[in-house]
């Protein structure tokens, strides 16, 4: 802003496009992107039927209600879903599942973000034998095929939401690590980080005061493509059966059970696979429009 | 006497190039060459060069942010060369810098007040409501209101945010002050209000400079010496009006005779300098000028010209003088 912007804005007159914020900037140039929009849209929606639903649809979602004869009860008024193998109510379950699924997603997505950031940010500011060690341990992470590790893990931590977490945090920081890093060979050349040293500035201080909030941006982006990826992630997890345990619902773990009763009962694989991928779809609508509000030049 | 603050000798910063398959050091940018100078408490020295003659290296060495290939930083009277940047911090508070770009030089992620208030948290001065008061007192003082502390670094114009690199650099009374090209990036209309600011605050907080530039209208205004580098090396080093009233070196001659005179009495002959400045990897032999210089004779292509003292306090290195 000019002298003369800030005198005008001092005499209370309209504010000029040079005015915004940069929050301010980025969520104007989301609202614009029809794509990030439809996204915002699917997430709400999303969002109000696990939270909300449930204050009003309040059956226990593990409950067995009607005996024998309730299994694989077609829609109805008193189960507008159905009903499953077990007799419970699967409206109720499509909620605390989702409820579940959201919550490793997040919790993974912004865990996982985080571990890169560190891990990106020590490995370029320090650069040397510190990056080479970080990104060749980086690079031997990447090269791992998880699934059949994962297999191996979950009988050694057993099998849960917070297992599931940490696997999918411990497999899902490398790429946050490698782009955060890139960013900071080029950030830590930036004048104000000379500023910073010339006026005694610790490494520490210069890693979390002044390159982590420059990378801020990006890693929102990633947490929340991350978010959509880890509940495809916990999906395929649970669906090879080593994920959230019966009676516990998760959409990954209800598509798991769903599998045997595919040609009898296909709206039990309908339900929580529409959820998946409506859910994956908005955070992915969402994150790429977020991306191009922050950056349009950004490859993420 | 004056006290000397700070002293460099033989000060020699290498850039090495890697390169080849084990990316051993294949060459080097010879940025800063057995560079020699002091500055006095209390004065101005200006560098003086053109752009990739190696100032901002000298001054950014000097403050030790870039360690020294070889030669030595006396800073009263201890040698801080072989200080680690740990050793080096307390040592801060007295030797600050303010930059080139009013741009790149700011956290565009923090706000202003946070930026200059940095200095006090780092080196833990005050509680924090002292803090708070002294980054008011810091902005009214650089010319800035002190309600705009709230606001982002591009929420202001070049010119404002020279004042907050001035107010950063100042907030823990530093007494040596590095300004590299502190006007150069700004408009030539707000270029005298930072000048007049800067020479007002050396004034009331008896502030020593090391002021690199190009522009020598405003070196002439603000020094007391003045020392002229070229590629690497320092060519000739004056008094103020000694350097501008009798340039002995060709370079020294070539950049003044570039600068308007006010007085029409004065005829000076103007020397147009031939090509661009050579490249500091591979600086010409002998004299690093003879590529370029009107007066080259064939000793200044085989030999390095050693410092000569001409006058007292006016020294010169060419082989135009050693001959006489
Ligand atoms: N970090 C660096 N790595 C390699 N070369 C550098 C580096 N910094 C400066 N140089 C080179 O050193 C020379 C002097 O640069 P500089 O000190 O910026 O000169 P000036 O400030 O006088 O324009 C230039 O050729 C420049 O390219
Ligand atoms: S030493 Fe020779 S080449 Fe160098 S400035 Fe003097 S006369 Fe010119
Ligand atoms: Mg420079």
């Amino acid at each position: 802003m000019t002298e003369k912007a800030i005198e005008a804005k001092k005499k209370g007159q309209k504010k000029s496009s040079e005015d915004y914020t940069y929050v301010g900037m980025v969520f104007h140039r989301l609202t614009r992107h029809k794509l990030a929009m439809a996204g915002v849209f699917m997430l709400i929606f999303i969002v109000l039927f696990v939270f909300v639903g449930p204050l009003i649809w309040r059956l226990d979602p593990n409950a067995q209600i009607e005996g024998l004869n309730g299994l694989f009860n077609p829609a109805s008024r008193a189960h507008p879903m159905g009903t499953d193998d077990y007799g419970r109510d699967v409206l109720a379950r499509m909620f605390f599942g989702g409820r579940i699924s959201l919550f490793i997603g997040f919790a993974s997505a912004i865990t996982s973000t985080l571990l890169g950031a560190v891990v990106g940010l020590v490995a370029g500011y320090y650069g040397g034998w510190a990056d080479n060690i970080l990104m060749r341990f980086t690079d031997a992470m990447l090269s791992i095929p998880t699934f059949p590790l994962l297999i191996a893990l979950a009988s050694v931590f057993g099998k849960g939401v917070w297992q599931i977490i940490l696997v999918i945090v411990v497999f899902g920081w490398m790429v946050d690590a490698r782009l955060v890093r890139g960013l900071v060979l080029s950030l830590k050349e930036q004048e104000y980080v000379e500023a910073a040293r010339a006026i005694g500035a610790s490494a520490n201080r210069i890693m979390w005061r002044h390159l982590f909030p420059n990378t801020l941006a990006v890693l929102i982006v990633s947490t929340t493509i991350g978010i959509g990826g880890n509940i495809i992630y916990e999906a395929s997890i649970s669906f090879l059966g080593f994920g959230v345990q019966a009676p516990f619902a998760s959409w990954g773990n209800m598509l798991q059970n769903a599998q045997q009763f595919i040609w009898n009962s296909p709206r039990l694989i309908i339900y929580p696979g529409l959820a998946i991928f409506m859910t994956v779809l908005g955070f992915n609508f969402f994150g790429d429009g977020l991306r191009d509000a922050i950056d349009p030049k950004l490859k993420l | 006497m004056a006290t000397r603050l700070v002293e460099v000798q033989k000060l020699k910063k290498w850039f090495p190039i890697k390169g080849g398959v084990f990316s051993t050091t294949v060459a080097s940018v010879k940025a800063v060459d057995e560079v020699s100078f002091f500055i006095n408490q209390g004065e101005t020295l200006s560098l003086v060069g053109e752009s990739g003659s190696g100032k901002t290296t000298a001054g950014r060495t000097l403050l030790k942010l870039l360690q020294p290939t070889s030669g030595k930083i006396i800073y009263k009277g201890k040698d801080i060369t072989k200080l680690t940047p740990n050793q080096m911090r307390p040592l801060r508070r007295n030797m600050q810098i303010m930059f080139q770009d009013p741009y790149g030089s700011l956290n565009p992620r923090m706000p202003v007040g946070d930026i200059i208030q940095e200095p006090l948290d780092v080196h833990g001065i005050g509680t924090r409501k002292e803090r708070k008061q002294a980054v008011a007192t810091m902005m009214e003082t650089v010319g800035l209101r002190s309600e705009y502390e709230k606001r982002y670094p591009h929420e202001f114009s070049g010119g404002q945010r020279q004042r907050i690199g001035v107010a950063r650099a100042l907030i823990i009374n530093p007494e040596l002050l590095v300004l590299d090209e502190p006007i150069s990036a700004l408009d030539v209309s707000i270029q005298s209000q930072i000048i007049n600011l800067l020479q007002e605050l050396q004034q009331r907080l008896n502030l020593t400079y090391l002021f690199i530039a190009h522009d020598l209208a405003v070196v002439r205004h603000m020094s007391d010496r003045v020392a002229v580098m070229y590629l690497g090396k320092i060519v000739e080093t004056a008094e103020n009006d000694e350097l501008f009233d009798h340039p002995l070196h060709p370079y020294t001659q070539a950049l003044l005779s570039a600068v308007p005179v006010p007085d029409p009495e004065v005829k000076r002959e103007r020397i147009i300098l031939q090509g661009d400045i050579p490249s500091p990897v591979n600086p010409p032999s002998g004299c690093h000028f003879r590529t370029r210089c009107p007066y080259a004779m064939p000793i200044c292509k085989e030999q390095e010209p050693l410092v000569i003292e001409v006058a007292p306090g006016h020294t010169v290195a060419c082989h135009l003088l050693t001959k006489k």
